[in-house]
């Protein structure tokens, strides 16, 4: 281990410290949905850039690992490829795009679309942990109702989205109860991929830096999305494929092509569509698509 | 007939701590009975405590001593000394009070005003509109103005409205301070009918009238209250 | 009215060091009556209230309280959860400042209905039916139900925390100078509308107010509070108009006919 570290510890925490974040995950892992506490430090890029899942990568990655780091589901990104160069350079670990070959998988509002296993784990970079801060601002409080289970404010949220739109207009971060307990934010993660946190085989890790909170999902743990019985909670639905590989039932993006208001959707998951593409599906777009946007073909 | 009211020995003073302790002695030593149907005048020069009896008698000033009782619910009830909530229970269904003036309650119509006394011991809220109706035409309000809070009433009509709200209630005993004041000749009549209905009804009524044509014509008795001079305190 | 008291307090002391917030005060409180708690600032009317709606631990003394299930509690014994929900079910508390009775970054309807879903309603439409009725009760008009607080005037404020209050048809409401701050025909409106409510609902109230004329109009007894401690008590026409102690002929003679 000495040999590569010059000037770093390995993966750029210190021992203690990682021990520290450890101990908080396995708190988090063993109360699913509650958020621990933990003794954030300061890392190297600014809050807001996913300081928070960073650290705790920093605490789970072995020399093995092979990590794939996405921001709004695309490996492209700037956020995406400096974490990735990061733990390159002061982890020496394997890096890869593909979500097949992830061990560890850090995230900023996606999650996957191939469905994730049982040796993999998402880490979730988290802006605000807290789900009822929306409503109350006094944290005294909000641990309060955390600890009774007094969830009716997250209602009274829902409730104010249908009186003001005519149904649930919350697309983003939409509250979540883990595990029949705790209301859990799932961070900036678009409603659409709610369903896949439910009974999902791998595990599932979020760590908000300048919050200093650490919570978890355990692999095969029930999470619901709150709803009411007259508004049920639905994700969104997309009338067209993706523009390159044909998928349905994925979340798109939508691509302005010129000033003209020519656009076309696409995956949100870089990785999902190329894979698609490579096994012969063919998007109505994909030969006409600007090379920026296709990639190489 | 069913003694319904009972004074003995009933005394009041008051200590007027903003002014030295100076104390009022503004009952001295009363007694007297009222029974079901009967009307009993209190007399007496101005001052000499018959207001301070008749607050006495409905639980508004405090006894210092001697025993007000009163049948209620089928017994005699002590109110000297006695719980609010027992005298709270004795004016909601036992006892009846008409003052000189009417304490308004904003926004309410005078129609649902005197109604709501008149519905007050259940019953139908049909009959309790006919009845206040009945009793505001009685008492010349004009039907124009039911429908209005009487806070904007001129003084007259919101005493009628005041006596109506008190003659509409079903107690069986009714104090009357000065029921008649400030009322033309026509309305006073009103009022005499009224009480007489009322004492035909079985009601026992103690009443101060300061027209003596009214008392003689509605008061079977007359307990004449002397003034009692005031004290200087130690 | 039952023979048991909803609400005893018993010897009600609390100190803030040296001191004296209330002292030893004692009353029973039963279904349907309106109690006012009168004096000046500094009486200590505030603390008592604090007191006995469990805001503050008291020093010495006690709170018992009549629970729905008909069973007498000291309310300092109750658990975390069980006082908060005693808190928003069956009592209320109507705040002198609207802004700490209400939330204001939510609409009139979420407001009303956040007591239903603290409690578990899942229906939209359930609480949106049941918020448009209490809107109607305390005279804000239907069409207001998705506008917020920080739109309506004063008089407007109090009475949505009133109906949000009312929602889960508490038993005991305390409120804290209700009507302080509004012009007079605004408190008029809000006290015969508190009446109508009493009447109708059989709600016992304990209220504090500075204000004789609003304790005479609403209240069947009174307690008046001098330097914490309890110095003249009874039916509220016989503490107005026969008023015992001298400070409370002072408070009386220096009000203009209440």
């Amino acid at each position: 281990m000495t040999m590569q570290t010059t000037g770093y510890n390995f993966a750029y925490l210190d021992e203690q410290t990682k021990r520290m974040i450890r101990r908080a995950i396995l708190k988090a892992i063993a109360i699913p949905g509650y958020q621990v506490p933990f003794a954030s430090r300061e890392m190297p890029m600014p809050y807001g850039w996913g300081t928070g899942g960073v650290q705790v990568t920093a605490a789970i990655l072995g020399h093995s690992d092979v990590l794939k780091v996405i921001d709004q589901g695309s490996d492209d990104t700037t956020n995406a490829v400096s974490i990735r160069k990061f733990f390159g350079k002061v982890a020496g670990v394997a890096t890869t795009t593909k979500t097949a070959e992830a061990t560890i998988i850090q995230t900023r509002h996606r999650i996957p679309e191939a469905p994730l296993r049982e040796d993999q784990t998402l880490v979730y970079q988290v802006p605000i942990p807290e789900p009822l801060r929306f409503l109350e601002p006094r944290e005294t409080e909000t641990r309060t109702m955390h600890a009774l289970a007094e969830y009716g404010l997250m209602h009274v949220k829902l409730y104010e989205d249908i009186a003001r739109h005519g149904h649930i207009a919350t697309t983003y971060a939409y509250p979540v109860e883990v595990a029949g307990r705790y209301v859990t934010d799932p961070s900036p993660t678009p409603k659409f991929d709610n369903p896949k946190m439910d009974m999902c085989a791998a595990l599932q890790l979020f760590g908000a830096g300048r919050e200093k909170r650490i919570y978890a999902i355990p692999p095969y743990t029930p999470v619901r999305s709150l709803d009411f019985e007259d508004h049920p909670f639905a994700v969104q639905q997309f009338a067209e494929p993706c523009a390159l590989c044909a998928a349905r039932g994925v979340y798109l993006d939508e691509v302005i092509l010129d000033d003209r208001g020519k656009r076309m959707f696409v995956c949100s998951d870089t990785d999902h569509c190329e894979e698609r593409r490579a096994a012969g599906h063919h998007g109505a777009m994909l030969d006409t698509a600007p090379q920026a946007i296709a990639g190489t073909r | 007939m069913t003694t319904m009211v009972r004074l003995e020995g009933v005394s009041k003073s008051f200590t007027l701590h903003l002014r030295g302790g100076v104390v009022i002695d503004a009952v001295h030593d009363l007694s007297l009975t009222a029974k079901a149907g009967e009307c009993v005048a209190l007399g007496g020069p101005s001052g000499a405590g018959k207001s301070s009896a008749l607050k006495m008698i409905y639980g508004n000033y405090r006894i210092d001593g001697g025993s007000v009782r009163i049948r209620h619910d089928g017994s005699e009830v002590e109110m000297a000394g006695a719980d609010p909530r027992v005298i709270m229970a004795i004016r909601a269904r036992t006892l009846g009070y008409v003052s000189q003036f009417l304490r308004v309650i904003p926004r309410v119509p005078a129609i649902d005003i005197v109604a709501e006394a008149a519905a007050d011991r259940g019953g139908d809220r049909e009959a309790a509109r006919d009845e206040a109706a009945r009793l505001l035409t009685l008492l010349n309000i004009p039907e124009r103005l039911w429908a209005l809070p009487p806070a904007t009433f001129s003084g007259g009509e919101q005493q009628r409205v005041n006596v109506a709200r008190g003659f509409a209630a079903r107690r069986p005993v009714l104090l009357l301070d000065e029921p008649t004041a400030s009322l033309d000749a026509a309305n006073k009549q009103v009022v005499v009918d009224l009480i007489t209905e009322k004492k035909q009804a079985g009601v026992a009524i103690i009443g101060i009238f300061h027209d003596a044509e009214i008392r003689s014509a509605v008061a079977d008795d007359v307990v004449e209250i002397a003034a009692v001079s005031q004290k200087e305190a130690a | 009215m039952t023979d048991e008291p909803l609400l005893r307090a018993r010897g009600l002391t609390k100190h803030y060091g040296e001191r004296i917030g209330c002292a030893d005060v004692s009353f029973d409180l039963y279904e349907g009556e309106v109690l006012a708690i009168v004096g000046e600032s500094g009486s200590g009317k505030s603390t008592l209230l604090g007191l006995l709606a469990n805001e503050l631990p008291a020093t010495a003394g006690e709170v018992l309280y009549r629970m729905r299930d008909g069973i007498v509690r000291d309310i300092a014994s109750l658990s975390e959860p069980e006082r908060r929900l005693l808190a928003r079910t069956d009592w209320g508390y109507v705040r002198q400042d609207s802004r700490e009775g209400l939330r204001m970054r939510v609409s009139a309807g979420a407001n009303v209905g956040e007591r239903l879903m603290a409690l578990g309603e899942r229906r939209y439409a359930g609480i949106r039916e049941t918020a448009l009725t209490w809107l109607d009760r305390v005279e804000i008009a239907r069409n207001r139900i998705d506008d917020r607080p920080t739109d309506f005037s004063g008089g407007m404020r109090q009475r949505l925390q009133i109906a949000r209050n009312l929602v889960t048809n508490p038993r005991l409401v305390f409120m804290d100078e209700p009507t302080s701050g509004l012009d007079v025909s605004v408190q008029a409106r809000l006290l015969d509308l508190v009446r109508g409510l009493v009447a109708d609902l059989g709600l016992a109230i304990v209220i504090v107010t500075h204000d004789l004329a609003v304790a005479r109009l609403l209240s069947h007894r009174i307690v008046v509070m001098r330097r914490g401690r309890v110095v003249e008590t009874g039916l509220t026409d016989q503490v107005l108009d026969d008023p015992r102690d001298a400070y409370s002929q002072l408070l009386v003679s220096s009000v203009l006919a209440a």
